[in-house]
Order: C-alpha cells, then structure tokens, then sequence
C-alpha cells in the first residue's frame, strides 16, 4: 500500500459522504416524488444540490474502481466504511443533528472495524496470481481464460 | 404481510448489491491496476478495457436493481430500518460472497472487521 493508494481510499470515502449529503440536501428541496409521476426524478437533476451530488457520486465510483483494480472487496469496503462516521459528523456539526450515545457507540464499531482492516493486507494472492503491477504491464497480450 | 415485503425487498437490495459488487470487483482485477494501466497506455485504454468487460456492465446493471430494490423496500417499510438493515447485511453477504466467488481470503480479521461496521451500522440507525 502506498500513500497514492491510501489517497485513493480516502476519495471512495470522502466523494460518497458528501455527495449522499448533498443529494439529501437537494431532495429535500424538490419534496416528494410519487410513483405516479416517475418522470419527475429527472427533473430533480435540474436542481444545483443533485447534479453537485452526482459529480461527486461520479467521482466516488471512479475511486471505487480504482481501488477495486488492486484491492480485495473485503478489504475496500470495510476500509471505507469511516464515510458512515463522517456523515453522523456532518449531521452533527452542519445540520446541528444530536448524536446520541448510541450512535457514538456505533461509530466506535465501525472505526475498529475499520483500524482491523486497514492491519491486514489488502490483496489475497493467489499461488497462480502475479503481482497486479507487473500484471498490468503485459495486460493487453495475456489471454483471458 | 407488510412485514414480509418489506423484508422481501431488503433481501433483494442485499443480493443484488453483493452481486454487483462481485462482478465489479472481479471486472476490475481482470483489468488490472488502474494507476499503473494509466501511466502506461492513456486514460482511454483504461475506459476501453473497462466498458468492453461484461462483468463491470451486468455489475452496473445488478447495482441498479439493487438501487430500485430499495425504492421498493422504503416506500414500505420505514427508513430506520430499511436503511440500515440492508446496509450491513450487504456488508456481511459482500464477505460471503467474496469468500466464495472470488477466492478471496477472508481471514479472522477481514470476519470481525466486517461484523464490526455490519454493527456499527445498525447502532448508528438505532
């Protein structure tokens, strides 16, 4: 793991945290969507809050694959899952929310959880499975199996 | 019988996105580091071997139903529960799923990781 890489698990974090805020935030502007006038979630994307959110979702799902392309799942997901924490700490500081004891308590699960992971390696190698560098390099003449 | 398809969709979220989540992240190991594909051969190689892998587009297309899933799921049951009970059920069928489907080793710490944020999840909500 290197610091790029580490760089590109704090964007997966950071980019869907704040894009669900402000999705959140610019749904609740353009109120309710019954199930009768469906069309009317395209609509939605006209207000400045949800097409900022989706740039960011965008942008989470470009880190997602990225740290997909080296990193176990079992490993990136748990690794990210601080994003829960930060929006309990937005709800806290920007929309004055209460954190309860509770929810503490469920934020210091998922920081272990994630202080666990982050301990262990980040890629299962398999006897068959070269590095994911060296891999890359000679990715276009490999067959697919 | 609300309950019960209320419940019925969670599952439905839960498998779908475990699912998407397999198939992307095995797309993905198939192309290989990003970063270093990048450097190598431009961003629209990159693009190219990503969009022409059928794994990364059927996941695309599981996370879909998995986002309409839970349309479903919260215009019947209640946010404070749908929300987190998909959430970190999705966590500890994503450990399953990669265990079995994609060889992945998920040793002790990758199960308590997994069960811990699957917790905390639900005490967040609580």
């Amino acid at each position: 793991m290197t610091f790029r890489k580490y760089l590109v698990l704090g964007g997966v974090t950071l980019f869907a945290a704040i894009g669900d805020t402000l999705l959140a935030r610019g749904m609740k502007q353009v109120g309710n969507i019954s199930l009768h006038s469906l069309p009317d979630i395209v609509l939605a994307v006209l207000n400045p809050w949800v097409a900022l959110g989706i740039l960011f979702l965008l942008g989470f799902f470009a880190a997602y694959m990225t740290a997909l392309s080296w990193a176990d799942l079992t490993y990136v997901l748990p690794a990210t899952s601080l994003g829960y924490v930060l929006l309990a700490l937005i709800a806290k500081f920007f929309l004055h929310e209460q954190v309860t004891t509770t929810r503490w308590l469920g934020i210091g699960l998922i920081s272990a959880g994630v202080g666990f992971v982050t301990q262990g390696p980040a890629l299962t190698r398999h006897p068959y499975h070269h590095q994911p560098d060296a891999e890359a390099e000679r990715v276009g003449t490999r067959a697919e199996p | 019988m609300k309950h019960a398809y209320t419940w019925g969709a969670i599952l439905a979220v839960v498998l779908a996105s475990a699912s998407g989540d397999v198939l992307l992240s095995r797309a993905m190991k198939k192309v290989g580091d990003v970063g270093a594909l990048w450097r190598h051969s431009g961003l629209l190689t990159v693009a190219g071997r990503i969009l022409s892998r059928p794994s990364f587009l059927l996941g695309i297309f599981m996370m879909a139903a998995s986002f309409f899933s839970l349309l479903f799921a919260l215009s019947w049951g209640d946010v404070s529960l749908v929300a987190p009970a998909s959430a970190s059920l999705t966590f500890v069928a994503n450990a399953v799923a990669a265990k079995i489907f994609l060889h992945e080793r998920v040793d002790h710490r990758r199960w308590i990781a997994a069960l811990l944020v699957a917790g905390g999840v639900v005490l967040l909500a609580a």
